[in-house]
């Protein structure tokens, strides 16, 4: 699993419908299942991300599978071993999946052509994220029934976000109306042409919409050169109660974490129990995960159709 | 000789109440391309009506009026581009030194660039900008604020939160931007608010030299600054206002090739504009022979053709608006030897007479001109005066369009004499400027009958 795009709502739905049935199972005290008894799952994560790993652990455990987590910070790679060569040597010691999370764009695409174990990615550079985008589906259609015909306003700092990206795939393959709203030096080009609508301030982005998903403004890059600074971010394009009064009164607050408090989101809008469905989104995310894996390596396949 | 600017400011008038008629006067409304006799009416600082027709048959009963003896009346000049120096440097000029030579130049509304000491890039400045203004109770002053911090082309300065404390429009002053991703995502930026960015197109890495390339700089030995450090930043600036769609405003255009860059992208339906400044029209690199320093300026006098080039494009209208660029230096900035000389000329005083050159040697009409100095540039900035229009503020200028006298540099208001028209003999004097219908300046050979304004 790569990418969103390309994704039939069919397969979606599929890989939804299967999440819901783990989301007791996550719920009970017994949480585990032996459905990946003597699978191999390794987390191999070029970029730091305590969130998605902890989260691809938990899930692959639950379902009984062995993980090993690849420290990458203390690998070969550290000693000068190229990307494929990595890959190869994990190939040979024959996992059954490898999750990848990569800061370059196309990389877990590249290490996938090379590997004959499923791969999937948990985030390439800035373009895609499947599984925060299922999770953020999977958690609007508990709390909505469903997708089709929602106004999504995504917001922040669209060119960086793979979130956005996997997210305006899913949304608009099943049938959501997607915004993105954010200053123009953090819109990518042509944004408009992934059919979209562009908004450059929140009163007009968030009019009247369903969902509002922040973005983690990436405060390395803040300083001067995409935007002035992280009082202005916040005045003009932080989530607060003042900005969130033309959304509809039942919208709901997501965030894919980490949340920067008092830059990209205010503690009142995201600690409000009716609204914000940040931690909802977080075990949701093993559900998502868990049926990511189960449809992959499970050996259920047609149950839900090709997902890979 | 006498002092040809003498004349009374009045910073104490009180707010303009009631109403006031100023009559036979010869009105220069540049909206309509018109001119004609006729009159205007004030009420409580705003404009209540106008035209030829208004009080044709004589002075109105009941009310105040001023007659305008046949001089002209037009909407008050609108200056985009004037430095002073408060904060940082009050012995050059401050607010009230550059308010009172407004007034005396005929200036209702002028907007403050953002290089001081401290620069204007953080909201705060802008708010004491107004603060003081007020205080100052002369012209109207706006502020730029800073494009990017301590005006250094690296990172963007607080746009959003100065747009909202009233900055009218972004620049780094005479800094140009020599990075195209800051300027890129400047534009962009600045987008998301509708701001404007004004931007002094010259190629920082050949622009070190001290006045422009040619005969005259390679007889005199100076450094020179090629006219080619203007067009190829107009250029690169066209481009990216294109690819980013944000409002761009290119200041002091000097050059032919300049000119014709910006006329093609124009045609192309770009909505770029820009400003020159009396020097650009009005003076060629012969007034730095024998080294003189008032001169010195950014960027150079340039050439004769492209003087000739600058002329045609107010005609023509690619160039759209004329400011004072006024930047006072002080004795010891300027005199020194011609490469350790501080740029800058004041500008306030001859922006008008100067300016009226065009009109007198046929290359503009009295109308084409004040679209120049008045209503473009309050158009361009989003400001409420630079017009005749009913419920318009009453900022107008009265002048004598033909009096004949000689810049001298003694005779100027304005705390420092650094004028590159100095000694200049030039046609057309301010005699009254009025600015919310109440009177800041009247020159002595103005003395209104029969009411007071």
């Amino acid at each position: 699993m790569l990418g969103i795009e390309g994704l039939s709502p069919e397969t979606i739905s599929g890989l939804l419908d299967l999440s819901e049935s783990y989301i007791p199972q996550n719920q009970s005290i017994d949480k585990r299942r032996d459905l990946l008894s003597g699978r191999t799952v390794i987390n191999l994560f070029f970029e730091n991300s305590t969130r998605t790993r902890t989260s691809f652990e938990v899930a692959a455990k639950r379902l009984g599978a062995d993980v090993i987590n690849m420290d990458v910070a203390t690998s070969s790679v550290k000693k000068g071993e190229t990307l494929l060569d990595t890959a190869m040597t994990l190939n040979a010691m024959r996992p059954d999946a490898i999750v990848v999370r990569h800061s370059e764009s196309g990389a877990v695409n590249l290490l996938s052509q090379k590997v004959n174990c499923t791969v999937i990615n948990a985030g390439d550079g800035q373009h895609e994220h499947p599984t925060q985008a299922l999770l953020d589906a999977l958690t609007i259609r508990r709390r909505r029934g469903t997708l089709e015909g929602l106004l999504v306003a995504i917001c922040g700092d669209i060119m960086h976000s793979r979130v956005a990206r996997s997210n305006i795939h899913l949304l608009q393959i099943m049938g959501a109306r997607v915004r993105v709203v954010g200053p123009p030096t953090l819109m990518p080009t042509d944004i408009d042409r992934m059919g979209v609508e562009v908004h450059y301030n929140m009163r007009s982005g968030l009019k009247d919409v369903d969902i509002v998903m922040m973005l983690r403004l990436q405060t390395e890059r803040m300083q001067g050169t995409f935007v002035p600074s992280i009082s202005e971010y916040f005045r003009f394009f932080g989530l607060d109660m003042e900005k969130l009064k033309v959304a509809k009164p039942d919208a709901l607050i997501m965030h894919p974490g980490p949340m920067n408090r008092g830059v990209e989101i205010d503690s009142e809008v995201a600690d409000d129990l009716d609204r914000s469905v940040i931690h909802e989104q977080v075990e949701m995310g093993v559900a998502v995960r868990m049926a990511c894996l189960d449809a992959l390596i499970g050996g259920r396949r047609n149950a839900i159709g090709a997902a890979a | 000789m006498s002092r040809r600017m003498s004349g009374d400011v009045l910073r104490g008038a009180p707010p303009h109440t009631g109403s006031t008629a100023f009559i036979n006067a010869r009105i220069v409304d540049p909206a309509a391309d018109a001119e004609y006799t006729g009159a205007i009416l004030i009420s409580d600082g705003k404009i209540a009506d106008f035209g030829p027709n208004l009080f044709a048959s004589g002075a109105p009963y009941g009310i105040g009026s001023v007659d305008c003896r046949g001089l002209h009346l037009a909407p008050g000049l609108v200056d985009a581009r004037v430095h002073t120096g408060e904060p940082g440097e009050e012995h050059k000029e401050t607010l009230e030194s550059a308010g009172i030579a407004a007034a005396v130049g005929g200036i209702t509304s002028l907007v403050l660039l953002p290089d001081n000491e401290p620069p204007f890039d953080d909201a705060s400045l802008i708010e004491f900008v107004a603060r003081r203004a007020r205080q100052v109770k002369l012209a109207n002053m706006y502020a730029y604020g800073a494009l990017t911090v301590g005006l250094e082309g690296k990172e963007l300065a607080e746009i959003g939160l100065m747009a909202e404390a009233g900055a009218v429009a972004f620049t780094d002053a005479d800094h140009a931007v020599g990075n195209a991703q800051m300027l890129r995502r400047a534009l962009y930026y600045a987008k998301g608010f509708d701001a404007l960015i004004v931007h002094l197109p010259q190629e920082p890495s050949l622009s070190g030299g001290n006045m422009t390339s040619g005969v005259m700089a390679t007889r005199l030995g100076l450094s020179g600054v090629p006219p080619l450090a203007e067009v190829m930043m107009v250029e690169r600036d066209i481009r990216l206002a294109e690819m980013t769609g944000g409002r761009l405003h290119l200041t002091k255009i000097s050059t032919a090739e300049s000119v014709k860059a910006i006329a093609g992208a124009k045609a192309r339906g770009l909505k770029i504009t820009c400003d020159t400044a009396p020097p650009y029209f009005a003076l060629n690199d012969l007034a730095v022979g024998d080294y003189r320093t008032f001169g010195k300026l950014v960027p150079p006098l340039r050439s004769e053709a492209d003087r000739e080039s600058i002329v045609e494009g107010l005609r023509d209208g690619t160039i759209d608006a004329i400011v004072s660029d006024h930047r006072p230096q002080d004795q010891d900035s300027k005199r020194v030897p011609f490469a350790q000389a501080e740029p800058g000329g004041i500008g306030l005083e001859t922006l008008l007479p100067v300016s009226l050159e065009l009109v007198h040697n046929r290359q503009l009409t009295l109308p084409q001109l004040f679209q120049r100095l008045s209503a473009a540039p309050a158009r361009l900035f989003n400001l409420p005066g630079g017009k005749l229009a009913k419920g318009a503020p009453a900022d107008l200028v009265l002048f004598d369009a033909d009096v004949a006298w000689r810049v001298d540099r003694d005779d100027l208001w304005s705390k420092t004499k650094n004028s590159p028209f100095d000694e200049r003999p030039v046609q057309g004097l301010v005699m009254a400027t009025i600015v919310g219908g109440r009177t800041i300046y009247r020159h002595d050979n103005f003395t209104p009958t029969p009411a007071a304004a």
